[in-house]
């Protein structure tokens, strides 16, 4: 499903990975692991076409995600390092708004679900801005429990700034969405207690 | 030809090849220069209504035309790196740059020192000169915009737009200037209204002109030469070119 | 479409729920119109010839001023990353952001130059054609400076860079507007110099968008 051919690039004049193979196929999951600064994040904005790569190509379904643009970010979900969440707008009103960017209409009620899934129901109609740093990436993994078509989701260290019982919510969702066919590629220092056969892991900067 | 044009699209590869160039184009810049400004003094005639003091055309004109021309083709060598995503034609917009800033500069300080005998005030606000002073601000913003961004790859990338931005508006700014002086001025004080061309004025300007593009593709080269050093300065051959120098 | 209208409102909300920013911009508009008298002296036929120039710079400065937050609130809090992560266009990103900034910048600021205009004794003819102007040439100033914001996005010295990029190119703007008042004051027909403006118009909503989207790009690589 996801795979990359001979991906390269550098950054600051620094050759961070070259010649990097990966694929990933339905119900995948994918590990990148590695010490600050070694190019994990600007991998993770490789695959979501945020950032071009010097060299090697991204391909979903076989096609190059430069050529299938839109089609490409339908089925992709992204989360990096901000939680992208608005101080002025209530948690449900920031949730919405993601839900409709990405082409979905979502009721409200299965909003306030998710969010219950998140422990953080109870903040539904409150502004972002009076929110702690946990419970901001708690609102902004809370899209991961939305009923969404999404087949690929990429996060960028979703537990930072989370205690132990929400690191549990997060690890069953990721589970669950892998169960569904998903694929999931992501970057944490904490170790994700997901059980998937032939996980695979890469190491940067070694 | 066009793997020839991709082999010398390498800095390392175009780096000698600058090199080899630049005396070439300086000797040219220098004979020109000597022609032009032997038919600017000695050749062209008297003008009847401004006197000597004319002769400053042979400065004001030519600089003002290469002005204008390189930020066009500062444009050009920006729209090639974004297509082609090419490291030397952002480096070539970079080395022209100032070059470009340098020839407003002189078509502006030109046209003061035309305008102090000739109607007794260093700046009048005609057509010419107030479209020079918007492109000196467009160059400014372009070199201002380069020096800020700290990663070279996203500066080029950022001030190829700019310059694209700034390519389809001066154009639209030359003529809205045009239309504000003509309905301001009226006055017969205008630098556009140059004397009469006799053929040698005309031949005058010409070598002028061609001797500061062959100094600008020169004093280019060398700035491109620099600046390569600089951003590849991690690379294993400007390391042995420093050893061995 | 739909995309469009979702940011459009998302923009507006935000930007009711901090209403002091848009307050903030016009306050600067009448403070700065309110300057020049001060420091030209209050003859009213020098004050009435340069009424049509103050206003249009006065809210030149207002529109600059008001740019940095069209994208870097965004930027900053990783919305802008979310938006270009998203099945939606990015040109129709830029326009409903470029869209909101015109509602809460370019428009109050049309319709507040009336004022500034008397006190600037222009005669009530003027005052329509000033508004006019100010209708028709602030959407300008939104989708040029949508550009040259989406350029200087993170970089130091934003402020100061950013007005010296987008300055020069709102000449045009700048030029016919208040050349339509001017025109006005004199007796004559500013049909010519609004349809110039129109043009202009035309072209900064092609190349506006265009230039903001490939710098959105840039910013976010």
């Amino acid at each position: 499903m996801l795979e990359t051919r001979e991906l390269a690039c550098e950054r600051g004049g620094r050759r961070l990975f070259s010649a990097l193979n990966i694929a990933l196929d339905a119900g995948g999951l994918l590990r990148v692991r590695g010490a600050n600064g070694s190019g994990k994040t600007t991998l993770m904005r490789c695959l979501a076409g945020l950032t071009r790569p010097d060299a090697g190509a991204v391909r979903w379904r076989g096609s190059d995600i430069g050529s299938l643009g839109d089609a490409y970010r339908r089925d992709l979900l992204f989360l990096g390092h901000s939680p992208a969440v608005k101080d002025d707008l209530t948690v449900l009103e920031n949730l919405e708004f993601s839900c409709r960017l990405s082409g979905a209409e979502i009721a409200v009620e299965q909003i306030r679900h998710a969010l219950e899934q998140l422990g953080i129901a109870k903040l539904a109609d409150l502004p972002a801005g009076y929110l702690s740093q946990g419970q901001r990436r708690r609102t902004a993994l809370a899209r991961l429990a939305l009923p969404r078509p999404a087949r690929l989701w990429l996060l960028d260290e979703p537990l930072a700034a989370l205690d132990d019982e929400a690191i549990g919510r997060v690890s069953s969702l990721c589970a669950a969405h892998l169960a569904a066919g998903g694929s999931l590629v992501l970057t944490s220092h904490q170790e994700i207690a997901v059980a998937a056969p032939g996980a695979q892991s890469i190491e940067l900067g070694s | 030809m066009n793997s020839t044009l991709f082999h010398y699209a390498s800095p390392q590869i175009f780096f000698p090849v600058a090199g080899k160039l630049i005396p070439w184009f300086s000797v040219l810049a220098g004979l020109l220069a000597i022609a032009g400004l032997y038919v600017a003094f000695f050749v062209a005639p008297t003008d009847a209504t401004q006197g000597e003091a004319y002769r400053i055309i042979f400065i004001h004109v030519p600089a003002a035309w290469m002005s204008m021309f390189i930020y066009v083709v500062m444009a050009g060598w920006a729209a090639a790196g974004l297509a082609l995503n090419t490291r030397l034609s952002g480096m070539m917009a970079s080395a022209l740059a100032p070059t470009g800033a340098m020839f407003t500069f002189i078509a502006l300080w030109s046209g003061a020192l035309w305008g102090k005998p000739t109607w007794g005030t260093y700046w009048v606000w005609d057509a010419r000169l107030t479209s020079e002073l918007v492109l000196l601000f467009l160059y400014f913003g372009f070199i201002a915009l380069k020096g800020a961004i700290p990663d070279p790859v996203r500066a080029d990338r950022a001030g190829a737009v700019l310059a694209l931005l700034g390519v389809v508006n001066v154009p639209i700014i030359y003529y809205s200037v045009q239309w504000w002086n003509t309905l301001h001025q009226g006055a017969s004080v205008s630098l556009t209204r140059s004397p009469s061309m006799a053929a040698t004025m005309l031949l005058g300007m010409l070598l002028m002109a061609l001797a500061a593009w062959m100094y600008s593709i020169a004093t280019t080269l060398t700035r491109l030469r620099n600046i390569i050093l600089e951003r590849e300065r991690d690379a294993e051959w400007v390391r042995l070119q420093r050893t061995a120098a | 479409m739909h995309g469009f209208g979702i940011i459009l409102q998302r923009d507006l909300r935000i930007a009711l729920r901090r209403k002091g920013d848009v307050l903030n911009v016009l306050v600067f508009f009448v403070v700065v119109a309110s300057l020049f008298p001060l420091g030209v002296g209050p003859e009213p036929n020098q004050l009435r010839a340069m009424a049509a120039g103050v206003v249009w710079i006065a809210a030149l400065l207002a529109a600059v001023l008001s740019l940095p937050r069209l994208f870097a609130a965004d930027y900053a809090d990783g919305t802008l990353e979310q938006m270009l992560v998203a099945p939606q266009s990015l040109l129709m990103v830029v326009l409903a952001k470029s869209a909101a900034h015109w509602l809460l910048t370019g428009l109050p600021l049309a319709l507040v130059a009336p004022l500034i205009g008397l006190q600037y004794d222009l005669p009530i003819e003027t005052l329509g054609v000033l508004l006019a102007s100010l209708l028709i040439g602030t959407p300008v100033l939104s989708l040029l400076g949508a550009a040259c914001a989406a350029l200087t996005l993170g970089v130091r010295g934003g402020g100061a860079l950013l007005g010296l990029l987008v300055l020069p190119l709102y000449v045009p703007a700048l030029v016919f507007g208040a050349g339509a008042v001017g025109a006005t004051l004199i007796g004559i027909n500013p049909s010519a110099h609004l349809s110039l403006l129109g043009a202009f118009l035309a072209v900064s909503s092609l190349v506006g968008p265009w230039a903001a989207c490939a710098a959105l790009r840039v910013a976010l690589d």
